[in-house]
């Protein structure tokens, strides 16, 4: 019993922290149809960003208490900024081209990684983090890693807002409808780009808080990360369906409690097999993912 | 696609007068391939571009490298740039072909040739099964789709199963596997020709698949797929051969990086693998007949050479925030890249295109300053719109 609740926690854990990468990308592709492959890049970022903080260089922050919540803040605000000049910079000019725009955010994710084991190392670098999240917790029986838990509530919360978002304020309803049919909002005189910047803030700010609890979650940072933890979340987002943000959410709980489970019940490496083979399957019966959206 | 031949001849003959010479130069490709048949007997010092001389073994094994590539990401453009595919996961079948090669001569202990087609064949079947799910998604569904897929690969061969792969260290084939003639520094240039044949194999099959019926239906597929559909063909069986045939060049260039390398290795697995093949066509010019090759070559030489530059003196006495990004050739790449993505859509290939017509747009408004004193000039000389319509059928994907 309690290897079931520690793993279905851990797998929980897991899915949050896909869908906190998952739900930005989501978002983007189904209001602007950009693949952001400079997603991971965006989490990377955001983990580094919080690292540097926590170790002390950033005055008032630390690896405890409300230094490393401070830390963590500061991951987010540099991920969001990292997010608002990729989508100014490297994006927008390229907004007649979406091909395009998928290749330079290509090229993105091969440079920031580069760039940032130039400056700190290709090594994975201990992750500071407060005593209490590393930790465990007793729940039912179990004793789980109290990190898994701040991912799920952090996941959870991000999700509320990001449904609190879209569906009370003007500017998610912008979005949903640039969701929706992006011709038609142009045309009724609203000016979809500012959309697009906001989609990217939120995008990369889930993505940064993503980087820095997923260092947590792996009590270390490199530089190849992002890519990794990338790939299943396009693999998230195919299964949810794209531009759905409920859809991330129901498949990132899927795909996260499946590969622990398929994890530790089979041999290990077989878990992120079985997740492909489970996109596989669900594509040859419902092309259009979960939500039934087009992709 | 008649209008990328027609650029490329008139591009290396600008003017050309009588029309023997014109048609001697339109044989261009053939010369060239000659000229590097022959590079293993130039004892020539290139002193920039390569660190020996070019028959010497380091330099024959760099350029085998820079062909091997430029073959690659031609096989890759089939997809990207003539069926309109963005696949993400092309490295699974050069991985396929390499491993399977490698597994069969020292596991199953088969002949090296036995060994070879039946790499081949495994990486085609594994491209027809794997393309059979994919493509019955489109869009960027199939770009994630295919990506999982390799990634499911590069997990596979980094689990190292029954000891086959090598996991992270990867797998050198032991001396014996390889016929002689094969193995060693002496036989470089056998390597080099072996790659150099695979070049033109994959510049062969590429030109020809485009040219036939089936080619003008990717292009169709690649430029509106609804419309095929209408035309009462079914797109999906035309990408598929697509796909396939483009596994099939990458499981044999696979087997080239076996032969040439002496192993396989998991790098070749990744993401990051297909991701520079993927700038390396965009970087040439995607859709074009030689942009992809001269992107694949380009790339390859850069992020040798840009390595050696990182570790030179003048780069090591440069203060660190010049210094640290300057030393990571990825980084320049990408940067570069987006660049190019940026500035010049086509890539290099649309390079002389662009050179014409801005001199041409110059000549042009010259001339009108002159003809026409009227302040509202007349229209531009034929020629000028006749470039800029070509160039813009051909980057818009």
């Amino acid at each position: 019993m309690d290897t079931v609740v520690l793993l279905t926690l851990t797998g929980l854990g897991l899915g949050a922290l896909y869908f906190l990468v998952a739900s930005g990308l989501s978002l983007i592709f189904g209001l602007m149809d950009v693949l952001n492959f400079a997603h991971g890049a965006l989490l990377s970022v955001g983990a580094y960003a919080t690292w540097w903080a926590a170790s002390g260089h950033l005055p008032g922050a630390g690896s405890g208490g409300l230094g490393f919540v401070l830390a963590v803040l500061f991951g987010v605000v540099v991920g969001t900024l990292a997010a608002i000049v990729l989508e100014l910079v490297v994006v927008r000019p390229l907004y007649t081209r979406p091909r395009e725009q998928v290749l330079a955010t290509v090229g993105v994710s091969l440079a920031v990684p580069a760039l940032l084991s130039g400056i700190w190392g290709t090594d994975p670098l201990t992750f500071p983090g407060p005593e209490a999240l590393k930790s465990t917790v007793g729940v039912l029986g179990a004793s789980v890693p109290a990190n898994r838990l701040v991912l799920i509530a952090a996941a959870v919360l991000v999700w509320a807002g990001l449904k609190l978002f879209l569906d009370r304020t003007r500017h998610g309803l912008v979005v949903r409808a640039g969701v929706e049919d992006r011709a038609m909002v142009t045309a009724l005189g609203i000016d979809v780009r500012k959309a697009f910047t906001l989609v990217f803030a939120i995008g990369g700010a889930a993505a940064a808080l993503g980087g820095a609890l997923g260092g947590l979650y792996f009590g270390s940072v490199d530089p190849g990360q992002g890519t990794s933890l990338l790939i299943f979340a396009f693999v998230v987002v195919v299964t949810g369906g794209m531009g759905s943000v409920t859809g991330a959410a129901v498949a990132s709980v899927v795909i996260g409690l499946v590969q622990q489970f398929a994890n530790y019940y089979t041999t290990a490496g077989l878990g992120d097999l079985a997740v492909v083979v489970l996109l596989a399957a669900l594509l040859l019966v419902r092309p259009r993912g979960l939500t039934g959206r087009l992709a | 696609m008649s209008t990328v031949t027609d650029t490329a001849t008139r591009a290396t003959a600008p003017g050309a007068g009588g029309s023997a010479v014109h048609r001697l130069l339109r044989r261009w490709p053939v010369g060239l391939f000659v000229l590097l048949f022959l590079l293993p007997y130039c004892a020539l010092e290139v002193p920039v571009l390569l660190d020996g001389p070019v028959g010497s073994a380091g330099s024959l094994q760099l350029l085998a490298t820079c062909l091997l590539f430029g073959a690659l990401a031609t096989g890759y453009d089939l997809l990207l740039g003539r069926t309109g595919l963005l696949s993400f996961g092309h490295a699974l079948y050069f991985a396929a072909g390499s491993y399977a090669t490698n597994t069969m001569m020292q596991e199953a202990g088969l002949p090296f040739g036995l060994s070879v087609v039946l790499g081949l064949v495994f990486g085609v079947v594994l491209a027809v099964l794997l393309g059979s799910v994919s493509l019955r998604v489109t869009g960027i569904g199939f770009s994630m789709v295919t990506l999982a897929f390799a990634q499911a690969g590069s997990i596979v061969v980094a689990r190292d199963p029954g000891g086959f792969t090598g996991g992270e260290e990867g797998r050198a084939v032991a001396a014996g596997f390889l016929p002689s003639s094969l193995v060693g520094i002496d036989n470089t240039a056998n390597l080099y020709w072996i790659t150099l044949a695979f070049l033109g194999l994959t510049l062969a099959v590429v030109h020809l698949t485009t040219h036939s019926p089936t080619g003008r239906v990717w292009e169709g597929i690649k430029e509106n797929e609804r419309r095929v559909e209408v035309l009462g063909l079914r797109p999906y069986a035309y990408k598929l051969v697509a796909f396939t045939v483009a596994g099939g060049l990458a499981a044999l260039g696979g087997i080239v990086h076996l032969l040439l390398t002496g192993g396989s290795t998991p790098h070749t697995t990744s993401s990051e693998f297909t991701l520079s093949l993927l700038v390396m066509v965009v970087l040439g010019g995607s859709g074009t007949r030689w942009g992809p090759m001269l992107g694949g070559i380009l790339y390859t030489w850069a992020d040798h050479r840009l390595g050696d530059v990182a570790n030179s003196a003048a780069v090591a006495d440069l203060p660190a925030v010049l210094r640290v990004p300057l030393s990571q050739p990825l980084f320049l790449l990408g940067a570069l890249f987006v660049i190019v993505v940026n500035v010049l859509p086509g890539g290099l290939a649309a390079l002389p295109g662009r050179i014409r017509e801005a001199r041409a747009a110059r000549r042009g408004a010259g001339k009108d300053a002159r003809d026409a004193p009227a302040p509202d000039a007349p229209a531009p000389p034929d020629a000028d719109t006749d470039t800029d319509t070509d160039t813009k059928e051909r980057h818009t994907p």
